[in-house]
């Protein structure tokens, strides 16, 4: 990500210290996690300490100081889809991407990440990527799913 | 401002409008333990050892002193059965991680608590935040942090800014009261900038 995309956002929020959080968000949108040197520029534009935007980036769930891909890929585990075969679900996105969850593969396009409920159990079990669910996958559909996104 | 009528451990006293009950009863000679209080900090309510029991109104509650601003007619005690058990309770949870650390050893043979009451989790750190806020606050130098949340939270240097404050000032060490601070340190040098570390060992 290179420093005048982050200065754009800065400059859109008034380089305003109050903004910090919200700074950080749209850096995350648009580059899928905050790598070092936008933490650095952010805290340098904003006089805001490094330790604070460290602490910050790293409080809450919703940014990530790891490199993330550009699809998110959520398997539901809640106890709904679990017992209609969520593992199984799992087992074949992980054999799919190569990646197990919490993990991001090299060409930065997948990253899996499990979930204890999506709030749709009916449609179980449920695979999120990007925000859009895919309900009552088989190990099979999952695939075919996650073959159109590129 | 005016004076604030109160009662701690059944001695009157009057203690100007905006003091805390922890200022309020050390300033009557009151020992009240604590661990991330320090007179030149804001009060940081983190490690919860100078919980006491107030009186207002006819209802008791337990409050932490050190960020409990004082209330008129409030009847303070400082070591009733209730808060003793608890200070037993927080210490054996505190001790958990540290289990070696002066402060919490001396605490914990007044209140009798049991090290290994709770299974060990060695980190070290009780997150008293008095190296980050010592760091922040007083010499404004904001050379480390926390990281993470929950059980995962942890003390962090920013390398940029030790590798220039630290060596000349080291004024968070004395602080800390398990040594883990001193262990972050070192290891963040030998990791990040070990050219100075070399330097300071030659010096030395």
């Amino acid at each position: 990500m290179d420093i005048e995309k982050i200065d754009r956002i800065i400059d859109k929020h008034n380089s305003d210290a109050s903004a910090l959080i919200q700074i950080l968000l749209d850096i995350q949108s648009e580059n899928n996690w905050l790598p070092k040197e936008a933490l650095d520029r952010v805290s340098q534009q904003l006089e805001v300490p490094a330790t604070r935007v460290q602490h910050i980036a790293t409080f809450y769930k919703a940014f990530s100081v790891v490199p993330k891909g550009r699809h998110k890929v959520h398997i539901c585990m809640g106890t709904a889809c679990h017992v209609r075969g969520a593992t199984r679900v799992l087992d074949k996105v992980q054999e799919a991407t190569g990646i197990k969850p919490g993990e991001t593969d090299l060409e930065l396009k997948f990253s899996l990440e499990t979930v204890n409920c999506l709030g749709c159990c009916a449609l179980g079990p449920v695979m999120e990527v990007n925000g859009k669910a895919h309900g009552k996958m088989t190990p099979r559909q999952t695939t075919d799913v996650l073959k159109t996104y590129e | 401002m005016s004076d604030i009528p109160l009662q701690i451990d059944g001695q009157e006293v009057s203690a100007k409008e905006g003091t805390t009950v922890l200022e309020a009863a050390q300033g009557m000679g009151i020992s009240i333990p604590t661990l991330c209080h320090h007179e030149k900090l804001e009060p940081f309510g983190g490690c919860r050892l100078c919980i006491v029991e107030v009186e207002s109104r006819g209802w008791t509650k337990l409050v932490v002193s050190c960020v409990y601003p004082v209330e008129e007619n409030l009847v303070v005690r400082t070591r009733s059965d209730k808060v003793d058990r608890l200070r037993k309770t927080i210490l054996e949870l505190l001790l958990a991680h540290a289990p070696d650390a002066p402060q919490l050893v001396e605490y914990a043979q007044v209140y009798g608590a049991d090290k290994d009451r709770y299974e060990k989790d060695p980190s070290f750190c009780v997150h008293c935040g008095l190296c980050v806020r010592y760091c922040a606050e007083v010499k404004k130098a904001d050379a480390l942090g926390f990281v993470d949340r929950g059980i995962r939270k942890e003390i962090s240097f920013i390398p940029e800014i030790a590798a220039k404050e630290c060596n000349a000032c080291k004024e968070c060490f004395p602080l800390c009261p398990t040594s883990y601070l001193q262990a972050a340190f070192v290891l963040t040098e030998s990791l990040a900038f070990p050219s100075s570390s070399a330097k300071s060992v030659s010096k030395a």
